[in-house]
C-alpha cells in the first residue's frame, strides 16, 4: 500500500464524521426500523408467510436489518462525498497522496462500520421481540458485509455524479427506496406476480435479503450459492466502478 | 538561497482547454529553481489558478510536461503529492472538525504523524493557538486563511505553493506570515506565491514571470526584470514656466514648471539632461524615478 497512515487517517476520519452526527446516522436509522417492527407486528399479529413455517415478525427481522444496512451503507458515502464537493473540501482528499484504491478503500470500510453498527442495535432491539440468533454467524457477516460494499459503492459512484442534493434524493427516493423494499423485505416473493418474480431474479438486492434471511432463519427462496455468487460479483463490479470513477476524476477535477 | 543547478520545478509546454473550448493555459513554460522564492503574477483570469490546479491534480492538463524535482508529476503522483503543500485560493473546511483536529487529519492523509512540537509552532506563528479548539466555522476569514497556510505546511513539504494567502489578512499578520513564509525559504524551502499585493511580491521573491491570457510574457530574475523592463523617468524642476515643451530625441510630459522625460534602457540619462538644459536653462531641482513591478505589471498587461 502507497499511503498506509493516509488510509487509516481517512477512515476514521469518515468514521468520526458519521458519530458526531450519530442521532441521525445511527439512531434514526435503527429507530425507524423499529417502528416498521412494531407496525407490522400489530398489524400482522401471529400470522406465518406463505411457503414457509415461520411468523411474521421472525421472517422480517432479518430483511429489516438487511434494508437498513442496504440504504445506511448508501447514505454513509454519497452524502460525505456530495457534502465534500458543496463545500469544496474534496479538495484536500484529491491533493493528498493517497491512490483511488485507498480512498475507495476508506470510505468503503467506514461505510461497513456504519451499516455494521446500525445493525449490531437493531439486533440487540429485536431480541427484545424474539429469540433469534444466526444459524450461520460466518454467513451472516459475509452477506452484511457485501451489502455494505455494493451500497456504499453506488453511494461513492452517486456522490461523485451528483452536483446537488437534489441530484441525489433522485437516486435516494426513486432507486434506492423502490429497490430495497420491492426486494423481499416485507413479504416472501412467491406472493407476487410472475412477472414481478421474474424481474426480481435480476435484482441483487433480493439475493443479499434472501442471502442475509438464509444465513439467520435457514429459510430462503433462492439457492444460498446463487445469493453468494450474485453478492460477490455485484460487489466486485461496484467496487471497481469506485475505484474508476476516482482514478479518472470523473466530474471531480476540472 | 537559490542553488542554480538543481531545478524544483519544470513546466514545458503546458496546455489547458476547458470544456468549452476556452483556453486557459497556451504554451506555458517556466522554470523554478530549487529554493527560490518565485512570483507568478497575471491579471484575472490569467491562467494562474488553472495553472496551480494542474500542480494540485484537482484539474487534469492537456498537453505538456511537468518536472517536479526530477520526477514526473503526471506519472509519479505521490511522490510528488508528499513534497508539494499548497494553499488553495478558496478557505473551506470540513464542518465536522477543529483546527487541531483538521491539522492532525492532513498531517495523516500525507502519511504523516504530526509532531506536538511542530503543531504548537504552527499554530503560534500563525497566531491560531487560541483558536485550536474551535470549529473551523467559527474561524474569521483571516484565520480561515491563516489555517490554510498551516495545512498546506503540516506535512513539511519542500515546495510551498501560496495561491493568494494574504488576501483577507491584515497588515499586521500579513507582516509576520510573510516573515514566517521567508523563513521558510532561508531553511531551503521552495516557494511559488500568485498574489495581487505587487510590492510584496517585489519584496519577497527573487524570480518572477507574468502570465496574461494563458501565455508567459516574461519570466526573470525580479532584479533583471526590473532593470530590463522599468521604465525610468527623468524629472526637471525650473523656475519658470516651460514654454513649448518638446525634444526631439526624447519622449517628454510637462506641466507648467515640471518636465517629465520617459527613458528607456537604450536612453542616455545625460543626454536627456544636457539637451533639456540646452532648451530650457538649469533646472533648480532633478530626480530621476523608476517603475516598480506594479507600473511594469500594468503596462505589460495592457
Amino acid at each position: 500500500m502507497n499511503n498506509a497512515r493516509g488510509t487509516w487517517t481517512l477512515f476514521t476520519k469518515e468514521c468520526s464524521r458519521f458519530m458526531k452526527v450519530k442521532t441521525q446516522t445511527v439512531l434514526a436509522p435503527a429507530l425507524t426500523a423499529l417502528l416498521y417492527m412494531l407496525v407490522f407486528r400489530y398489524a400482522m399479529n401471529d400470522r406465518t408467510v406463505v411457503g414457509f413455517n415461520v411468523d411474521y415478525i421472525t421472517f422480517l427481522a432479518p430483511g429489516l436489518i438487511m434494508m437498513s444496512i442496504l440504504q445506511n451503507a448508501f447514505a454513509n458515502t454519497a452524502s460525505s462525498l456530495l457534502t465534500s464537493k458543496i463545500m469544496h473540501v474534496h479538495v484536500y482528499l484529491l491533493m493528498a497522496p493517497l491512490t483511488a484504491f485507498e480512498v475507495a478503500l476508506a470510505f468503503l470500510t467506514a461505510a461497513c462500520l456504519r451499516s455494521m453498527l446500525i445493525a449490531l442495535v437493531l439486533w440487540l432491539v429485536f431480541l427484545q421481540f424474539m429469540d433469534v440468533w444466526p444459524q450461520h454467524l460466518f454467513l451472516s457477516l459475509y452477506f452484511m458485509i457485501m451489502g455494505s460494499l455494493i451500497m456504499g459503492s453506488l453511494g461513492f459512484c452517486c456522490g461523485i455524479w451528483a452536483q446537488k442534493f437534489d441530484d441525489m434524493s433522485l437516486i435516494t427516493n426513486f432507486v434506492v427506496l423502490p429497490l430495497t423494499f420491492l426486494s423481499g423485505v416485507f413479504y416472501s416473493t412467491q406472493q407476487l406476480p410472475e412477472l414481478w418474480q421474474t424481474l426480481n431474479s435480476y435484482n441483487p438486492f433480493y439475493y443479499l435479503i434472501d442471502g442475509f434471511r438464509y444465513s439467520v432463519l435457514g429459510i430462503s427462496e433462492s439457492d444460498p450459492q446463487q445469493a453468494i455468487m450474485i453478492s460477490s460479483i455485484s460487489s466486485i463490479v461496484a467496487v471497481c466502478l469506485s475505484w474508476f470513477l476516482w482514478k479518472k476524476g470523473w466530474k471531480l477535477k476540472t | 538561497m537559490i542553488n542554480d543547478n538543481s531545478i524544483a520545478l519544470q513546466i514545458s509546454n503546458l496546455f489547458k482547454v476547458y470544456g468549452n473550448q476556452k483556453k486557459a493555459l497556451d504554451d506555458v513554460s517556466l522554470c523554478i529553481p530549487e529554493g527560490s522564492f518565485y512570483a507568478l503574477l497575471g491579471p484575472n483570469g490569467a491562467g494562474k489558478s488553472s495553472l496551480i490546479n494542474i500542480l494540485s491534480d484537482t484539474s487534469t492538463a492537456t498537453k505538456g510536461q511537468i518536472t517536479f524535482f526530477g520526477k514526473n508529476l503526471f506519472t509519479d503522483k505521490m511522490w510528488c503529492k508528499r513534497r508539494l503543500g499548497i494553499v488553495p485560493q478558496e478557505a473551506a473546511f470540513d464542518p465536522f472538525f477543529k483546527v487541531k483536529e483538521i491539522l492532525h487529519i492532513t498531517a495523516g492523509l500525507y502519511g504523516q504523524k504530526l509532531e506536538t512540537k511542530w503543531l504548537d509552532e504552527l499554530l503560534s506563528r500563525l497566531q491560531l493557538d487560541e483558536h485550536a479548539d474551535k470549529n473551523a466555522r467559527q474561524l474569521s476569514g483571516g484565520m480561515r486563511r491563516r489555517l490554510l497556510i498551516a495545512q498546506a505546511l503540516v506535512h513539511k513539504p519542500p515546495f510551498i505553493v501560496l495561491d493568494e494567502p494574504t488576501a483577507g489578512v491584515d497588515a499586521e499578520l500579513r507582516r509576520q506570515l510573510w516573515s514566517f513564509v521567508q523563513e521558510l525559504n532561508q531553511q531551503g524551502s521552495t516557494i511559488l506565491l500568485t498574489t495581487h499585493y505587487l510590492e510584496e511580491a517585489q519584496m519577497l521573491c527573487n524570480k518572477v514571470a507574468i502570465l496574461n491570457q494563458g501565455k508567459i510574457i516574461c519570466e526573470q530574475n525580479m532584479q533583471d526584470m526590473i532593470n530590463v523592463f522599468a521604465q525610468r523617468e527623468l524629472v526637471l524642476q525650473f523656475n519658470k514656466p516651460i514654454l513649448e515643451p518638446q525634444l526631439a530625441d526624447f519622449k517628454i510630459q510637462s506641466d507648467q514648471k515640471t518636465m517629465r522625460i520617459t527613458l528607456n534602457t537604450e536612453m542616455s540619462f545625460h543626454a536627456a539632461y544636457s539637451q533639456a538644459v540646452q532648451h530650457y536653462g538649469e533646472p533648480c531641482q532633478v530626480d530621476i524615478q523608476q517603475e516598480n513591478l506594479e507600473d511594469i505589471f500594468l503596462r505589460v498587461t495592457q
